[in-house]
């Protein structure tokens, strides 16, 4: 499993010269493949120990320390309405940065980083109201396989607005 | 010019420097405006600070605030050589203040990376206004005493070319900067900046001082060294070298006209003719005297000053530390094992740790004195603008807190003092009819009190009225029906409440019903609560509960299931290992334990925050017995795992936004790199209450 990481590491490191524009880190669930933009990205790390918060909702697994600094872990599975999954050797976290607040990720696995250019993402075809589409910001198309490209933005603020409808 | 001298370091000295001098100044001014009189001292004090603040506002560029210290410096000039008889001191406080408070603005502008756009005309006006009406209650219209330096002066443009009166002498200067200063070579272009006011013609050793590099060496060893050719005299020139801050020491030698300054300092140094011809002695004395009441000059010389940021950080680089210290001593890996050596070096290393953490945990208290203190200039603006007689009293100024806290209610408090001074406090009439002594009295008083600090803020006015109260909450539909039935506290507590507010009229200190909800939010946010008792007619006393320290807390961590959680220690009362027939349930299924005749509720941590494992047996675990603010429960958990000094963090903001969960205060990091959550004794029991 270590190596695995390290290979990331050194993945991000290279790139650190270059601009990190249109560079996405793509994982995946189930079928899918996802793309997360890199310069959200601050590091990945394997699945830790994490320490449950009550009345928080099921897909905030939790808080967990990231050396030191405490952090949250939401699993992207339960995030986006997909069934649950026992975590093993490949699960890992993602920790994202965005605006301040730091959030761990859990992702089934991280596959790799790619470059997409804008004009081969295409936007989301307004199809049918599934829970997972208002994080999907387009359709990357890399070769013949498509990513899902999410809104990182929209992945931790929406909870806000979620839970103001929720108390109305 | 602008862009080289505008970066950050030296913009922060300035607002750091600037603030604490306007503070000062605004101290002394309210002690002189008790006293009716404007004594010797503090005008030279006002002088010499508006002097500093005008050079060193002139340096950054800020000339709006340049020209207010400036012309208030005029004023003070004019006080101080002349000693005008008839001062109407109520007045000039309220100009003083004008400009200190026009400065504090501007100031806090740029703080905020705006700029400093405040138009200081009409505020000019009215000081100039003054002083002539000074001059002329004083018969001194024709007097000479005017600062010789024009008003409306560029201070980047040396001026003043034509001041050319007499034979213009040379002089040498060697100053002696204060030994912990710092920044050697920005004082010295204050110096030189400030130097051109008189002169425009005048060397300086080092010559570049804010380019090269070694200079500030050079002036800490050798001293500033100035030839200045002008035609004032040696005292003129003196006393204004006096006026600049940091200066410990002058020394001024007349030189023959003829005699060049060497361009190396050594060669400078061993000439003959330029050796002091003045004791040193006399002269340091005259300067320490000059310097003795402006400000206790030795204090601040032993102190110096420290970003907050810095300190936050070294608080959690300790507070890890006492983690890691947890993690290598108690180490699994040497569980058993017979270490003599291991653990006496264990035991120095916990030793280290706790004194290193108690030192960082006091460098970071801060007594409330200079908060309280602030008090004093906003009751004095009220008493004055509603013409109500109002005395503030402070005791325990000297109480310490954590900086963090000091910051939180700051605020919280400037709203209390107002509302009892502004609602509280009647006008002395009022007062008299009611048998009350004609001045009002704020009390606020700070004192320990176990791990919490108490502020309490008594006035002796009017009181808080019960039916007013209701009716307005009425009104507001805060409360419903059940208002007969609250008691005082609850009926008092209401004016906490968002949108909430009792005075008729809006006035400009308070009755805008924003205050008290924010003041009760701020004071949460540090874990702190508000208790209000009033007697009608007799006064209010508002009492705020304040933790000593948000950071550092004595725990007693405790298991349930897999999760840790941990007690503040000053809540448990004892704990002990329950009997299943001692347990019994009320028909609302409550369950209850009865203690020496004592009945006293149970709440399962594992069926409150739903925990999906532990023991649900009650003689499978134990229970704790807290005691809360209102009431002692029994809480039941799986085992207590030890006592520990735990690092209170915040939860994350991303949980935080989500929800605020009750009953959790935060969490922390384990000696083993595990999380507890940090139980809030009181929201927990009050949610149990909730619930039922």
């Amino acid at each position: 499993m270590a190596e695995e990481f390290d290979e990331f590491d050194e993945l991000e490191l290279a790139e650190d010269d270059e601009t990190e524009e249109g560079k996405y880190l793509t994982f995946n669930l189930d079928n899918e493949a996802y793309g997360l933009e890199i310069i959200y990205v601050t590091e990945i790390i394997g699945i830790q120990k994490i320490t449950e918060v009550p009345e928080l909702p099921e897909y905030v697994k939790g808080i967990m320390s990231l050396r030191g600094q405490i952090i949250p872990v939401v699993d992207v599975r339960l995030r986006f309405g997909k069934p649950d999954r026992e975590y093993d050797e490949r699960t890992c976290v993602i920790v994202v940065e965005i605006s301040d607040i730091t959030v761990g990720l859990i992702v089934d696995g991280v596959a790799e980083v790619v470059a997409i250019p804008e004009e081969e993402i295409v936007a989301h075809p307004d199809l049918d109201e599934t829970d997972s589409r208002q994080f999907v910001r387009g359709i990357g198309k890399v070769g013949t396989a498509v990513k899902l490209i999410l809104d990182c933005q929209k992945l931790l603020e929406d909870d806000e607005m979620e839970n103001h409808n929720q108390e109305v | 010019m602008a862009e080289q001298y505008m970066n950050d370091p030296m913009q922060e000295v300035f607002i750091f420097e600037t603030s604490q001098q306007l503070e000062q100044m605004e101290q002394s001014v309210i002690k002189t405006e008790a006293l009716g009189s404007y004594p010797s001292d503090t005008i030279n004090e006002i002088f010499r600070i508006m002097h500093t603040i005008k050079s060193s506002a002139a340096m950054m560029l800020i000339n709006n605030m340049s020209v207010v210290a400036h012309t208030t410096e005029d004023m003070f000039y004019f006080m101080r050589e002349e000693k005008p008889e008839l001062i109407d001191v109520s007045t000039l406080s309220d100009l003083v203040f004008e400009g200190i408070d026009f400065m504090k603005m501007e100031l806090q502008k740029i703080k905020n990376g705006a700029e400093a756009d405040g138009n200081p005309e009409t505020l000019i006006e009215k000081i100039k206004e003054h002083l002539k009406i000074l001059k002329e209650n004083n018969n001194l219209t024709n007097s000479q005493a005017v600062n010789n330096e024009p008003v409306a002066e560029k201070y980047y443009i040396s001026s003043n070319k034509a001041a050319k009166i007499s034979e213009p002498k040379t002089y040498q200067v060697i100053l002696q900067f204060e030994a912990d200063c710092g920044m050697e070579n920005i004082r010295a272009f204050t110096v030189v900046h400030n130097l051109k006011e008189i002169t425009d013609s005048f060397k300086s050793i080092p010559e570049d001082v804010i380019n090269d590099p070694d200079c500030v060496e050079t002036i800490k060893r050798d001293g500033f060294i100035l030839q200045i050719d002008t035609p004032k005299s040696k005292d003129k020139l003196e006393a204004f070298f006096h006026t600049m801050a940091f200066i410990d020491q002058i020394e001024i030698v007349e030189l023959d006209k003829t005699m060049e300054i060497q361009e190396e300092i050594c060669g400078l140094l061993s000439e003959d003719t330029i050796i002091v011809p003045q004791p040193r002695e006399s002269l340091r004395a005259c300067v320490t005297n000059k310097e003795a009441p402006v400000s206790s000059g030795s204090q601040s010389q032993s102190m110096i000053s420290v970003s907050v940021e810095k300190l936050d950080k070294l608080m959690n680089l300790v507070g890890e530390m006492v983690i890691s210290e947890a993690m290598v001593t108690q180490n699994p890996d040497l569980k058993g094992l017979v270490l003599d050596n291991f653990s006496k070096s264990a035991r120095q290393l916990k030793k280290i740790t706790n004194e290193l953490q108690d030192m960082v945990m006091s460098i970071r208290m801060v007594p409330l004195g200079p908060t309280f203190f602030k008090m004093n200039r906003i009751v004095r603006d009220i008493s004055k603008k509603l013409e109500k007689e109002i005395n503030l009293e402070i005791l325990g100024e000297e109480t310490e807190v954590d900086k963090n806290i000091i910051e939180q209610i700051g605020d919280p408090l400037m709203h209390i003092v107002r509302n009892s001074a502004d609602h509280g406090i009647e006008t002395a009439e009022t007062r008299i009819r009611q048998g009350k002594p004609r001045a009002g009295t704020i009390t606020l008083e700070a004192k320990n009190a176990g791990g919490e600090v108490l502020i309490i803020i008594r006035d002796d006015g009017k009181g808080l009225s019960r039916d007013g109260i209701l009716e307005k909450a009425l009104e507001n539909g805060l409360v419903g029906d059940e208002a007969a039935n609250m008691t005082d506290t609850e009926v008092f507590n209401l004016i906490f409440l968002p949108g909430f507010s009792t005075k008729e009229a809006v006035t400009e200190f308070s009755g805008r019903g924003v205050g008290m909800d924010v003041v009760a939010k701020n004071i949460e946010a540090v874990g702190g609560n508000i208790l209000v008792e009033s007697v009608e007619g007799q006064g209010t006393t508002i009492t705020l509960k304040i933790p000593l320290t948000l950071a550092i807390i004595e725990g007693m961590n405790i298991r349930v299931g897999e999760t840790c959680y941990t007690l503040p220690i000053m809540a448990i009362k004892e704990s002990f290992i329950p009997k299943a027939q001692e347990v019994f349930r009320d028909t609302d299924q409550n369950e209850m334990i009865m203690i020496r005749g004592q009945c006293y509720p149970i709440m399962r941590l594992k069926e409150h925050y739903k925990v999906k494992t532990g023991a649900t047996e009650i003689e499978d675990g134990i229970l704790i017995m807290l005691e809360g603010e209102t009431k002692t429960t029994c809480l039941f958990a799986d085992e207590l795992l030890g006592e520990q000094q735990v690092v209170v963090k915040t939860l994350p903001k991303y949980i935080q936004r989500m929800k605020k969960i009750d009953g959790l205060a935060g969490c922390t990091l384990l000696g083993d790199g595990n999380i507890s959550l940090i139980l809030d004794v009181n929201g927990l029991i009050a949610q149990k209450r909730l619930k039922n």
